[in-house]
């Protein structure tokens, strides 16, 4: 084997090795959407998919004795001016049995700002069980500077709920719409 | 013109600089692996260190050294500091010196590489020291309080010492990429005429599969923790829920490198092993193509299990089941490598010096903590023993065998050759005594306190966890200093001694052992012949 022949072959190692460098960086990277793929088809729960909550009719539901507690959190994104929390932390719940709570929300720019609620369950398992009849998180939200509302949330736990399921968290993210897309986007990156 | 003289020329390029010169512009490759192991001895005692501060905040219970900031900043920058300061550049540090004497190369392929990914890490060592030390000064931010895990949304959350640790990464990844390149294209285009890929040594072997393993997840890290920063100062929300991300895609990210990592430690020290054993039982390595075939299958089904550390995180029966048993079915070639030393060993006529008792000592503790790795494996119990001290053990008894005694053996093994001189063999079998002990010490305690719900990352415990604990301190003190008269056997050893031959050990068969010790600045000029023998 001749010098020249080694050189090649040194060099095409190199190139081959170092595409696959800049292959593998750029694969996470692809990761990022490849990632919800992933998780339709595996069933790996992510945050997109737990907050695909239901509308569900309240008709037929029979109420059960159960006492569930449902805590609610909340989160804002550091790019939306607002406060919001909700006005009460924790409710004992019975399944079937249809309740309101409302969150209060307030905007600290003088500016009319749009958000979006992004609503999300904990344990997954209950994503199902929880039907949101009426939720500020269907629609985008509007306030006018220093403006302040209570916005409604209207649920129902169903009474098939699995029994191991005692307590659950709804949690709603936050962020600002830039310029309000016409139909609320689930995945809309602040 | 022959290519031995092409090659001669690339040898010569740098007329031999003296003095720091000789350091600084090295393209030798016995000079750049002096360098990686001095660099990873340093870092050793550093990350050393921090263990121990921590492990003295922990002799008892009650918060008494440290504040819960920089107690969980310590265990950080311990993990940093071993993984990337001590263990990875020690195994880069004997592949550069024992690779091209093994194959009969003159120098690595790419000696100009091979300097820039070796002066990359000094820098990188002392951006990693800076984002520990950052928060103590004025303005600094808080301390990295996250692990080495670095998870978000808490890791988007501290203060710029986070930066310091990500650019840190984002160096070390860049070095131990270059340097897999450089072993690679080593080894695929430089052995002596005549050597197939299936005649070398094992030892080359393991670093074939480790610097692909490294290849392919490294840079997997680096797009994660670039897309941290991005979330961090650019308003991206990669992890951020409340922007629509997910902090979950961090821990995918993380554990897709996270888990090929562990066997980037683990290969090195078994190829070391597998040129250990067989020297000291004086029989060839028995199995040496299964042996090949278990490591190819280590590092296929270790890329595709990283899951295994998010078990609770919440997936679906589905997923869990597939990522517990792929981990387990590991063990099967782990087990397999396992029984060719014992095989090899069988009816030996073995002799047990320093190395050799080292390699004794990982067989057991090696098999122990991959046995509590099983029982990690297993879904239903690992919902119990998440995030525990049992973790800890766990990992230490597969990490402190099967990666850093495999460096200390191949220190000892190879430091005769390298210097010249013999090691004090009476002080070598001292340090593995009390080495061993204390580790034991230190870390068997730990799966009692795991067993009975002590939690890991945590500055305080429960008065019930007391005595387990001071034991386990005792024995890190023990570990801990017992690194000193490592350090002072191997500056003992520099210094002078005994003279070694070429050989070295009676039984050791190979290239690198035809050669001087010490070996001449430049080896394997001309190519050498190679017979079938040298190399089973």
């Amino acid at each position: 084997m001749n010098s020249e022949v080694r050189v090649r072959n040194k060099r095409r190692t190199i190139w081959l090795l170092s595409l696959l460098v800049l292959g593998m960086f750029g694969f996470g990277f692809a990761l990022v959407p490849l990632y919800d793929v992933l998780c339709q088809i595996t069933g790996i729960q992510s945050v997109s998919l737990r907050s695909a909550g239901e509308i569900a009719n309240p008709a037929s539901e029979q109420e059960d004795s159960r006492l569930i507690t449902i805590k609610f959190d909340t989160s804002v994104h550091p790019n939306l001016p607002w406060d919001f929390s909700p006005v009460e932390r924790n409710l004992q719940v019975h399944p079937g049995k249809l309740y309101q709570v409302d969150f209060a929300a307030r905007n600290r720019s003088s500016e009319t700002v749009t958000g979006q609620a992004i609503p999300s369950v904990a344990p997954w398992q209950a994503t199902a069980f929880l039907n949101k009849l009426e939720c500020f998180c269907f629609n985008q939200q509007t306030l006018a500077g220093r403006q302040s509302v209570d916005m409604p949330l209207r649920f129902m736990i169903s009474p098939e709920l699995p029994q191991e399921i005692r307590s659950l968290t709804l949690s709603y993210s936050l962020m600002k719409l830039e310029n309000a897309p016409p139909e609320p986007n689930k995945r809309e990156k602040g | 013109m022959s290519y031995t003289n092409a090659l001669h020329d690339e040898a010569h390029h740098h007329d031999n600089p003296t003095g720091w010169r000789r350091w600084l512009f090295s393209t030798n490759h016995k000079d750049i692996g002096t360098l990686y192991l001095l660099f990873a001895l340093t870092m050793l005692f550093m990350g050393g260190a921090s263990a121990m501060l921590i492990r003295a905040e922990l002799f008892q219970p009650g918060i008494q050294l440290l504040d819960p900031d920089l107690y969980n900043n310590l265990v950080t920058n311990h993990a940093l500091l071993m993984i990337f300061g001590a263990v990875m550049p020690a195994a880069a540090g004997l592949a550069n010196w024992m690779i091209p004497l093994m194959i009969g190369a003159p120098d690595m392929a790419l000696p100009r590489m091979n300097n820039l990914s070796f002066w990359i890490l000094p820098a990188a060592g002392t951006m990693l020291i800076l984002s520990f030390v950052v928060p103590f000064f004025p303005g600094g931010g808080s301390q990295i309080n996250t692990g080495w895990t670095l998870y978000p949304p808490l890791s988007v959350q501290v203060g710029m010492s986070m930066d310091f640790l990500i650019f840190a990464i984002h160096l070390l990844g860049i070095s131990s990429v270059l340097a897999s390149i450089n072993i690679i294209v080593t080894l695929l285009n430089m052995r002596a005429p005549g050597m197939t890929l299936m005649q070398m040594p094992i030892f080359c072997w393991t670093w074939l599969v480790t610097a692909f393993l490294l290849i392919l997840v490294v840079p997997v890290l680096a797009g994660g923790v670039t897309m941290l920063l991005f979330d961090r100062h650019f308003g991206t929300s990669f992890f951020d829920a409340a922007g629509g991300g997910d902090p979950v895609l961090f821990q995918h990210l993380f554990w897709f490198f996270g888990h090929p990592e562990v066997y980037v430690l683990l290969l090195p020290s078994i190829g070391v092993l597998s040129h250990i054993i067989p020297t000291f039982a004086r029989k060839p390595l028995f199995g040496y193509k299964s042996m090949v075939g278990a490591m190819i299958a280590v590092g296929t089904i270790g890329m595709v299990v990283w899951a295994h550390h998010q078990y609770t995180i919440g997936m679906s029966l589905g997923a869990v089941s597939y990522f517990m048993i792929g981990t387990i079915i590991i063990s099967i070639p782990v087990g397999l490598m396992i029984f060719n030393f014992i095989a090899t060993m069988w009816r030996g006529a073995m002799t047990f010096e320093t190395p050799m008792l080292f390699a004794v000592a990982i067989i057991l503790m090696f098999t122990f903590g991959g046995l509590s790795g099983v029982m990690l494996a297993v879904v239903p119990a690992d919902m119990q023993y998440h995030d525990s001290m049992f973790v800890v053990a766990h990992f230490h008894y597969v990490l402190m065998p099967g990666a850093v005694f495999g460096l200390f053996a191949g220190v000892f093994y190879w430091l005769p050759k390298w210097t010249g001189h013999m090691y004090d063999e009476r002080l070598g079998k001292i340090f593995f005594w009390i080495n061993v002990t204390g580790f034991n010490l230190t870390f068997f305690p730990q799966h009692f306190l795991g067993l009975a719900g002590m939690p890991r990352r945590i500055i305080d415990y429960n008065v019930m966890f007391t005595e387990f604990n001071a034991i386990s301190s005792v024995g890190a003190m023990i570990f801990g200093f017992s690194h000193l008269l490592l350090l002072y056997i191997i500056i003992k050893t520099i210094r002078g001694g005994e003279p070694a031959t070429n050989r070295v050990w009676e039984g050791a068969k190979g290239l690198e052992w035809e050669v001087a010790s010490p070996p001449p600045f430049h080896t394997w000029e001309t190519p050498p012949l190679i017979r079938q023998e040298q190399t089973s």
